[in-house]
């Protein structure tokens, strides 16, 4: 490798598990879902941890499916406290009993994100694909939040929810987070099956931004919302992952060493595992990572662009889904020549009226 | 629930907000304040600040202790930390 060893990650997300009980139909989870006896074992995940730590990792984000299905979840929690790992749990948070969060909190979490589907306890139990869910999430939420944690609500919108924002947003206030992440659904993978129910329109999308910026105002210091215009209707793209093998890494739960959790879905990357080299020396030279790491990879219009060690590049998953080709400039710049057919192609499905999703599931993507 | 910074004076107990952590980091010999999916490398100022947050000290003490130990104008000091702190409790960093 002729390039100069790559600065240390700052982060790792740690997707112990693809088990979930939900089935959200925009999961993020690649289509081709892990199974439990393939999973890490529990001292595997431990020296992941210590190497991270050691390479320069300061916040790790235990992550799934839902990880509260791994038993030794709080033993994991543990050793990331005593390696002075920042710690968050990402969850689905259905699966928490009484004491659930308690116990995290005195393992040494450090804070807890849950994701709801909607303001709308029946919509929000069709979109996840699971019956009473929304209301045992709400309930966990209490836990978290008498247990001390800092919560933040995350909020995946789309065309079958995004009317109902307010409420949502009201929800995460009535629910003491003190941070609201208003996440677009990202195409790719199950999302990308299902983006013809989840589109959302230009209007629905303008009035989420004033919905947005007028609650920002008059919730200062309360709660923090994170918002972000979704890359079909953006005119700059979005720095993924802070740019490719920069600052972030994934373990997933085969313990294949990804730059980006959809990474899978670009053919031809060959992924090395945990269970084979160092996490540093993976991080260091792994093909996988070279591959769009720093800007010698880029292609005009991003090779000569002024923006190339801004958004650097912006998103590989969402060129190789839309393009073809993982290399190319993501589309949703306006300076790519792929912008306008996005677009249109975004306006369209928006008003299609097919609702249906096709549900996650283990075995890959079948019609609903 | 974190204070508005027009409720932060001299008499307010500041403290570091639930899930936000001030340590240092050993692999880029620095400061770090980490909070959810946010991260900040305070500057020097902000760093004695931050330092002495411990949801005990009085925004008054914290001022006297910084203008005796860089032997400063107290209220220049003064200035700078309620801006500071209005700062960060905007962003949920910090209670008080």
């Amino acid at each position: 490798m002729s390039s100069p060893r790559p600065e240390p990650p700052l982060a790792l997300l740690a997707e112990l598990t693809h088990r979930c009980p939900l089935r959200c139909p925009y999961c993020s989870n690649p289509v081709d879902l892990a199974r439990a006896s393939a999973e890490l074992g529990t001292a595997e995940w431990k020296r992941v941890l210590a190497e991270a730590a050691t390479l320069g990792v300061l916040q790790v984000h235990f992550s799934g499916g839902e990880p509260l299905v791994r038993a030794d979840l709080d033993e994991l929690v543990a050793e990331a406290a005593r390696l002075g790992l920042y710690s968050n749990l990402i969850t689905s948070a259905v699966l928490a009993e009484p004491g659930r969060m308690q116990a995290l909190a005195s393992a040494g979490l450090d804070h807890v994100q849950i994701s709801v589907q909607d303001a709308d306890p029946a919509s929000a139990d069709r979109i996840g694909g699971l019956k009473d869910a929304h209301r045992r999430k709400l309930l966990v939420a209490a836990q978290v939040r008498e247990a001390g944690l800092a919560l933040t609500l995350n909020a995946p919108v789309h065309r079958q929810n995004l009317d109902r924002l307010e409420a949502i947003i009201d929800l995460a206030v009535e629910l003491g987070a003190h941070r609201l992440e208003v996440a677009h659904v990202q195409y790719y993978g199950w999302a990308l099956a299902n983006r013809a129910a989840l589109m959302p329109s230009r209007s629905q999308l303008d009035r989420a931004t004033e919905i947005v910026t007028a609650a920002r105002v008059r919730l200062k210091g309360v709660l923090a919302i994170d918002y972000v215009v979704p890359d079909y209707y953006a005119a700059r793209p979005k720095a993924c992952m802070g740019g490719w093998g920069r600052q972030f890494l994934v373990v997933n739960p085969l313990g294949e060493v990804l730059p980006c959790h959809a990474a899978p879905s670009i053919p031809g990357l060959v992924f090395e595992n945990v269970r084979d080299r160092p996490l540093a020396a993976i991080w260091a030279d792994s093909p996988a990572f070279e591959a769009y790491r720093g800007t010698a990879w880029m292609a005009e219009p991003c090779r000569t662009c002024d923006r190339r060690e801004i958004d650097w590049g912006g998103c590989r998953c969402q060129a190789m889904a839309l393009v073809g080709n993982a290399g190319a400039t993501d589309p949703a710049c306006a300076r790519s020549p792929d912008h306008a057919a996005m677009v249109s192609l975004a306006s369209e499905e928006a008003t299609r009226e097919a609702d249906d999703f096709v549900y996650r599931q283990i075995g890959g993507l079948k019609p609903a | 629930m974190s204070a508005a910074p027009a409720n932060l004076g001299e008499a307010s107990v500041p403290r570091l907000a639930p899930g936000v952590k001030l340590r240092h980091d050993a692999a880029r010999d620095r400061w770090t304040l980490l909070a959810p999916e946010r991260l900040i490398v305070p500057d020097e100022i902000a760093l004695e600040i931050l330092k002495r947050i411990d949801g005990k000290t009085s925004v008054g003490a914290l001022c006297d202790d910084l203008a005796t130990t860089f032997g400063a104008p107290r209220e220049v000091i003064a200035a700078d930390v309620l801006a500071l702190l209005g700062s960060l409790a905007d962003k949920g960093f910090v209670a008080a």
